[in-house]
């Protein structure tokens, strides 16, 4: 039987909150934690009976006591020791340490007069404040208790702002490195991206482990805001390490004609959930989210899309792939939610898992909530193993069957990425298939 | 001169069409029940509320053995600890299980060897209903069993089931006359704590019907149940158990109705199906519960619990249902795929209208190996309605190249109501292969234009374009129950937009 989570201790969490100073902050700031504060006091930590957690089950995360990093620590690392987390070149890098932004480690220079990308702690105690507060905690609707954990603290994160028409040339990379020197650590992380009315960018987030077995949690919670006619390439990569955990939330406000294409990777973590959250609330916008999981182990991933139709002639399309070997498990929840306005609504949603192992279990709820009558609205969702037509049309042609099967493991999983970019995010991804399902590691 | 392809434009998505289409629609949104009359006929009931006393009356005025006293006592202590469910997208008002009467019989119930010791008033009523008992009797069709509140009134055709070893009875008479069966397979594919209505039922069921089809024989005509809710205050609890041993085949159907009243009446059934080796058995509903009135006063809550056990290798379960009825509906008629190589199967339509609100689907739960499933679901809503498919497909991991197939179909006439889709997909073995289709979407304007444009008038051409779209479940539906579900959904559809 499951640890009860609905009792589990608040305490170390409120202790370390206690902790947290609040002088030098704005006003807005310091009421909107103290908010957030009484609502995580009151909010039941998620438990397999609420139906959005039915299937993930976080009590191990629930009922550790983690400790919160509520001040930076010297790191003590150099760019080359994370040299192969970084994409390098024209990139403009920013390397978080534990939740806590790395100056030394990040990459500025590509940066142009007028855009931001920086430490949100920075900012908040700085008079650029006002470049947040409009959208700083008002984005994010999803809440959960550790959101509203993520809120209370607040400390640092990444914040980018893209002015109104400019096209930034440059893609922008996040980097959250989780060193596990500390034996269960929390950080609070808080991302903030605002692109303005007519802007461009490209954002790739990683989460990455650096050493071995540490169990730590990083509480996730990031806001995006698309200004008219903006566009947003997103691509976020979660690798945290064997006993490290994930919870996050990611939430994309759409305004009028603005497009975000999004891709969730995740390849490494004992309990990972994305929770991505995408609300049209501008006529004629879109969306286009792409998913990639690999799972092995006994670890857990659990990748939930809610994406709001609440004006007319938006589109959104979904689609979500996952391959699960060992006793791995994938919760896969996908919902498009159509309000009575959006007429003229065009989703579709796609979500195919391969089973490698008879001990792997996938859970796939996509979801159709729909009030009005002029749409068109598919989804489709598919498990299965490699068809033994196709491995033996391999074999037919002289290859071995561990051969055969990790080629169509790895087609498979090649399928979901071709949109990727920019193409070096995409490399990357590949890379992770290959470590994965090269043939000497299927068998 | 007007542009021809701008004229074209005016006539598929101008006013007019449009504005006919609102007043169909709202014509038929005001279409009244047709079953809501009640007949005036003696009944004997029992005071409201629910304890061990009633219980213990109920069992006692059905002249129940001990034996089933102590499980609907058992049942009923279950049910005390169970929670209501709250997890289906519904919006009522949870019921006073306080101000129910759990047992309404019409008076004057002696033995009855024949239908013509039947009280006059009931058989007239079952005529109003369309179920000619008298007919029954001589044509060789339908074997009816007719429930009016609480009691099994009329079963048809006894003699000649009897001859091949068929029992169907009333459930009270089974526990009377076959105790042996009902004690063995009572309870066995829905435990009597399986959930809160189901083990509500268990303490309080009435009536229902009882079906055993022994080895190696096929039932020679369809069985059938009609239900009537008629006495006020009252809830109907049926209990309907049909088992069929190996190699036998059975086809069931039900059906219900009840009077309009403002106040909700309580409909919480269970129902169990056992399929041997070799064994077939489809179980058809047309469920027409009064729905309320068109401000949502009023109706059949449906509370519902509907599963069968392929127990046997090579078994078949098969549901086909037809809903129209209830203010609110929550009911997943499911298979357990017990046997190897059995095949569950799923057919359905629901329509919603005014403010009806439907949750309803299956649950597939694959065991055995080769096991094969098919849900087809179409769902229309109309309205102010709301109308959900939820199903469960699991495979577990000793069902070896499970296969399981899904579709969802869900059709949106009028921008008031909602459709929804909600699949559980649980795969937990490799070889599983899961496939899992939804759509959502209004009548196609194009298929309208295209039926006017020969001629059809807009009302026909709708009412052709829901009768397709449903056609595929129609088809498994026995004869007389298609020819009602299509005349149900055009009553449905009357003076409107199909």
């Amino acid at each position: 039987m499951m640890p009860e989570t609905k009792t589990a201790p608040k305490q170390h969490y409120l202790a370390d909150l206690a902790g947290v100073p609040m002088n030098g902050r704005p006003a807005w700031l310091n009421a909107l934690r103290a908010d957030a504060t009484a609502r995580f006091q009151q909010a039941e930590y998620p438990h397999v009976r609420m139906e959005a957690w039915r299937h993930t089950n976080i009590a191990p995360i629930v009922n550790t006591p983690y400790a919160s990093a509520i001040a930076p620590t010297p790191h003590g690392l150099t760019r080359n020791a994370v040299g192969d987390k970084l994409f390098g070149g024209d990139w403009i890098e920013l390397v978080f340490v534990d939740g806590w932004f790395a100056p030394d480690l990040s990459r500025l220079s590509a940066m142009v007069p007028d855009m931001y990308a920086g430490s949100l702690h920075e900012v908040l105690g700085s008079p650029d404040a006002a470049l947040a507060e409009p959208h700083l905690g008002k984005v994010l609707r999803g809440e959960n208790a550790f959101t509203a954990l993520n809120a209370a603290f607040l400390r640092d994160g990444a914040l980018l702002h893209v002015p109104a028409n400019m096209v930034l040339q440059t893609p922008v990379h996040l980097l959250f490195l989780s060193t596990g020197r500390r034996e269960r650590l929390a950080a609070h992380i808080r991302n903030l991206l605002i692109l303005g009315r007519h802007s461009q960018a490209s954002v790739t987030v990683t989460y990455a482990a650096l050493s071995g077995d540490a169990d730590y949690l990083n509480n996730v919670a990031e806001e995006i805001v698309l200004g008219e006619n903006a566009h947003l390439d997103y691509c976020k990569i979660v690798n945290e390490g064997a006993s490290g955990n994930h919870l996050a939330v990611t939430e994309c406000l759409h305004a009028r004609d603005s497009r975000c294409r999004a891709f969730l990777a995740t390849v490494g973590g004992r309990i990972v959930r994305n929770e991505h959250r995408t609300r049209l609330e501008g006529q004629g916008a879109g969306c286009d989210v792409g998913g990639l999981y690999l799972n092995d182990g006994q670890r857990l991933i659990d990748n939930t899309l809610h994406i709001l139709h609440a004006q007319p002639q938006c589109d959104s399309r979904i689609h979500c792939r996952g391959i699960l070997n060992d006793e791995s498990r994938a919760v896969y929840l996908g919902k498009v939610h159509v309000l009575r306005a959006a007429q003229k609504t065009d989703s579709n949603q796609l979500n195919s898992t391969m089973l490698l192992s008879d001990k792997a279990i996938i859970d796939a709820k996509p979801q159709l909530e729909i009030y009005a009558d002029d749409v068109k609205c598919t989804h489709g969702a598919t498990v299965g193993a490699p068809p033994p037509e196709l491995v033996f049309y391999f074999r037919s042609r002289g290859m071995d069957e561990a051969t055969a099967r990790a080629m169509l493991t790895r087609g498979f999983a090649e399928e979901a990425i071709g949109d990727v970019k920019p193409e070096a995010v995409r490399d990357r991804i590949r890379r992770h298939i290959l470590e994965k399902y090269g043939a000497k590691r299927l068998g | 001169m007007k542009e021809p392809s701008a004229a074209l434009e005016q006539a598929a998505y101008g006013g007019s069409r449009v504005e006919r289409s609102n007043r169909e629609v709202a014509a038929m949104a005001d279409r009244e029940y047709k079953y809501g009359w009640t007949t005036d006929i003696e009944t004997e009931t029992i005071p409201k509320g629910l304890n061990e006393n009633i219980i213990r009356m109920i069992s006692e005025k059905k002249g129940e053995p001990e034996w089933m006293l102590e499980w609907r006592l058992k049942a009923y202590r279950r049910w005390q600890e169970c929670v209501e469910p709250k997890w289906a997208k519904v919006v009522y008002e949870e019921p006073d299980f306080q101000a129910i009467r759990y047992y309404a019989a019409p008076k004057r119930r002696p033995q009855l060897n024949d239908l013509s010791e039947v009280d006059p008033t009931l058989l007239e009523t079952f005529e109003k209903l369309g179920i000619p008992l008298e007919e029954q009797k001589r044509l060789s069709g339908v074997a009816v069993d007719a429930v009016f509140d609480s009691v099994s009134v009329a079963t048809t055709h006894k003699d000649i089931l009897a001859k091949k070893g068929i029992i169907f009875c009333s459930m009270s008479e089974a526990i009377r006359e076959h105790p042996d069966l009902v004690q063995r397979y009572l309870g066995s594919v829905v435990p009597p704590g399986d959930n809160f209505y189901a083990a509500l039922n268990s303490a309080v069921f009435s009536d229902g019907s009882f079906v055993y089809v022994p080895k190696g024989v096929r039932c020679p005509m369809d069985l059938s149940t009609y239900f009537r809710i008629n006495a006020a205050d009252t809830g109907q609890f049926e209990r309907t158990l049909v088992i069929a041993d190996e190699g036998a085949e059975v086809s069931y159907l039900e059906g219900c109705t009840a009077p309009r009243r403002d106040e909700n009446q309580l409909h919480a059934a269970v129902v169990e199906l056992v399929a041997h080796k070799d064994a077939t058995i489809r179980y058809s509903t047309v469920q027409n519960w009064y729905a309320g009135d068109k401000d949502g006063r009023g109706g059949i809550y449906n509370f519902v619990t509907k599963r069968g056990k392929c127990l046997g290798d090579r078994s078949r379960i098969s549901w086909t249902q037809v809903e129209t009825g209830s203010a609110i509906t929550w009911k997943y008629p499911s298979c357990l795929l017990m046997g190897h190589d059995s095949v569950g199967e799923f057919y359905s339509v629901a329509l919603t209208r005014n403010r009806q609100q439907a949750d309803t689907g299956t649950k597939m739960i694959h065991i055995g190996r080769n096991t094969r499933s098919t849900i087809i679901s179409k769902t229309i809503s109309l309205g102010q309605s709301d109308n959900s498919y939820r199903g469960l497909v699991r495979i577990m991991p000793k069902a070896e190249n499970a296969r399981n197939y899904t579709q969802c179909d869900s059709l949106l006439i009028g921008n008031h109501c909602g459709a929804h889709t909600f699949p559980y997909i649980d795969a937990r073995n490799r070889t599983a292969s899961v496939e899992h289709e939804a759509s959502t979407s209004k009548i196609s304007e194009d298929q309208l234009f295209y039926c006017q444009s020969r001629g059809i008038s807009p009302e026909n051409a709708i009412s052709m374009v829901v009768n397709g779209f449903c056609k595929e479940v129609f088809d498994h539906l026995p004869m007389e129950f298609a020819v009602e579900a299509s005349k149900l959904l055009s009553i449905s559809l009357e003076g409107s937009v199909g």
